[in-house]
């Protein structure tokens, strides 16, 4: 390969494989052994990996920018993004498996739309508007302050990596995880949403929302896009307990 | 009183958040009791006279001017109670069968992050305190008048609860500092994200909070355990505090035995 320059270190990576739909699979760990380049990313290895060793391993990504959040999955026990995740960081034995939590599609590549829909149909994470929009019009104005704080929890990418690093989520099926609290936090924000914090009780407001976090903190430390949960789930949760304690009128 | 017109939903729905916030409520509420009875316990390494004067105090002698050992057993009744209330919505949070033990535990060995693992070692500590807690509370609520420099001393030795303070002390201190910590970043936004180096001097502040007690609370049961050892022969003879009993020279006399 032209323009590449080896480290001179072999990477001995072991793949979870696993492919659900085919009956002959059994979970296995493969390894694969390959010359570590400069500027690797565990993206490029597997690609590699898949050219050049086994093209029947399974993996996700589209961006290759830590933008579309497809490659999320486990390395080395705490979930992250392939694509940024550079082997130089890590030791030459790396152990990849898919993200917990999500339904397995094979091998490293796992259903997270499937997961983030029924979260986002649950908690409803549109915008509410108890009028049509008219689209002729200009929007309306917004508070540059305010578009940018929209903006800093828009930045959610959806990879699933909070989930799967979520003591929480992995113990109980229903928890809606920090994405979904980032998501309610965010529209809370949003002054086109008419929902007001008796509705959004509705939907964070149990055990299975903001009061089943037990702020663990591992989705902040391991957010690709360093998201600050902790601040959003805390502020919600000093929302909701005022909602909550309060009784409905 | 319940509103009739209120739907039953949202009557059901409140108790989350009350919970919750009960939950932590009663938790910090526990480890402030702790951390000053630990300083007050730990009078003893100043002197007995110290801890003679701590435990009086706590009788009420110097509001009544005689020891009301009931006012002991009202605190420990009260703190018994905020302790059943906690322990009653920590296990709300307790995973609940085989599977989800299971679960946790690999998904802990697998993250190697020290918030994911200590959240275990709160669970582990809450769990013996269900019982170390409860022994001691219950005898501070049945024998109030059982405090003071011999008195502690020979429950400790001569009573054998030695063995049980050795493990209650790791157990409550480890468990109220995780707490605290925890309790910190639940409740207040902007402790973690606005700035990381917030969250190592809150790391940093809770390693040097559980060493600290543990340091102090072992000394002063090394000292009651000293104190028991020495005072085997003549365990359930009271402490007479000095000044009582040579007024004059104001150095240690002899104990008397208070009737």
């Amino acid at each position: 390969m032209t323009g590449v320059t080896e480290t001179g270190r072999m990477l001995r990576i072991q793949v979870l494989r696993f492919n659900p739909q085919s009956r002959r699979s059994r979970p296995h760990v493969q390894s694969f052994t390959l010359q570590e380049t400069e500027g690797m990313t565990l993206f490029i290895a597997l690609n590699e990996i898949r050219e050049t060793q086994d093209p029947s391993l399974q993996f996700d990504f589209v961006c290759r920018a830590g933008i579309c959040g497809s490659c999320g999955m486990l390395i080395n026990g705490r979930p992250g993004l392939a694509c940024r995740t550079l082997t130089i960081n890590l030791d030459a034995d790396i152990v990849l498996a898919p993200l917990p939590v999500f339904e397995l599609i094979a091998d490293l590549s796992v259903n997270t739309g499937k997961w983030m829909r029924a979260m986002s149909e649950r908690l409803e994470t549109w915008v509410h508007r108890g009028t049509e929009a008219d689209l002729s019009r200009l929007e309306e104005r917004m508070e540059p302050e305010l578009a940018e704080q929209l903006y800093e929890l828009d930045r959610c990418i959806e990879c699933g990596c909070c989930v799967g690093a979520c003591g929480t989520a992995r113990m109980r099926d229903d928890f809606i995880g920090a994405v979904g609290l980032n998501k309610i936090a965010r529209f809370r924000l949003d002054p086109r949403d008419d929902r007001d914090d008796a509705a959004y009780y509705q939907v964070v407001g149990d055990d299975d929302g903001v009061f089943g976090c037990m702020t663990l903190l591992a989705c902040q430390d391991v957010c690709p896009k360093r998201l600050p949960l902790q601040t959003q789930i805390a502020y919600l949760r000093r929302r909701m307990l005022v909602r909550g304690a309060r009784r409905s009128s | 009183m319940e509103r009739l017109d209120e739907p039953i939903r949202d009557r059901h729905r409140r108790w989350p958040a009350v919970f919750d916030a009960l939950q932590s409520v009663s938790g910090l509420v526990l480890a402030v009791f702790v951390l000053f009875h630990l300083l007050f316990d730990a009078s003893i390494l100043i002197g007995k006279d110290a801890m003679y004067a701590v435990s009086r105090f706590f009788e009420g002698e110097y509001v009544f001017g005689r020891p009301v050992p009931p006012l002991v057993s009202l605190l420990a009744g009260l703190v018994f109670a905020v302790f059943v209330v906690h322990a009653l919505l920590a296990l709300r949070k307790f995973p609940a069968n085989a599977r989800q033990y299971r679960t946790f535990l690999d998904h802990k060995a697998a993250m190697r992050h020290e918030d994911t693992s200590l959240w275990l070692v709160q669970v582990l500590t809450g769990f013996a305190l269900f019982f170390l807690g409860s022994v001691h509370l219950y005898g501070v609520l049945t024998q109030p008048g059982d405090i003071g420099p011999f008195a502690s001393a020979d429950r400790v030795w001569s009573g054998r609860m030695w063995p049980l303070y050795l493990l209650l002390l790791p157990a409550v201190v480890v468990h109220a500092g995780i707490g605290v910590y925890r309790v910190a970043l639940k409740w207040v936004p902007h402790l973690v994200s606005a700035n990381r180096d917030s969250r190592t001097a809150l790391r940093r502040a809770r390693r040097w909070l559980i060493v600290c007690y543990l340091l102090l609370g072992y000394l002063a049961l090394a000292a009651y355990m000293r104190i028991g050892i020495e005072h085997a022969d003549q365990a359930g003879e009271r402490y007479a505090p000095a000044a009582a009993v040579s007024p004059v020279s104001g150095i240690d006399g002899p104990p008397r035995r208070i009737p």
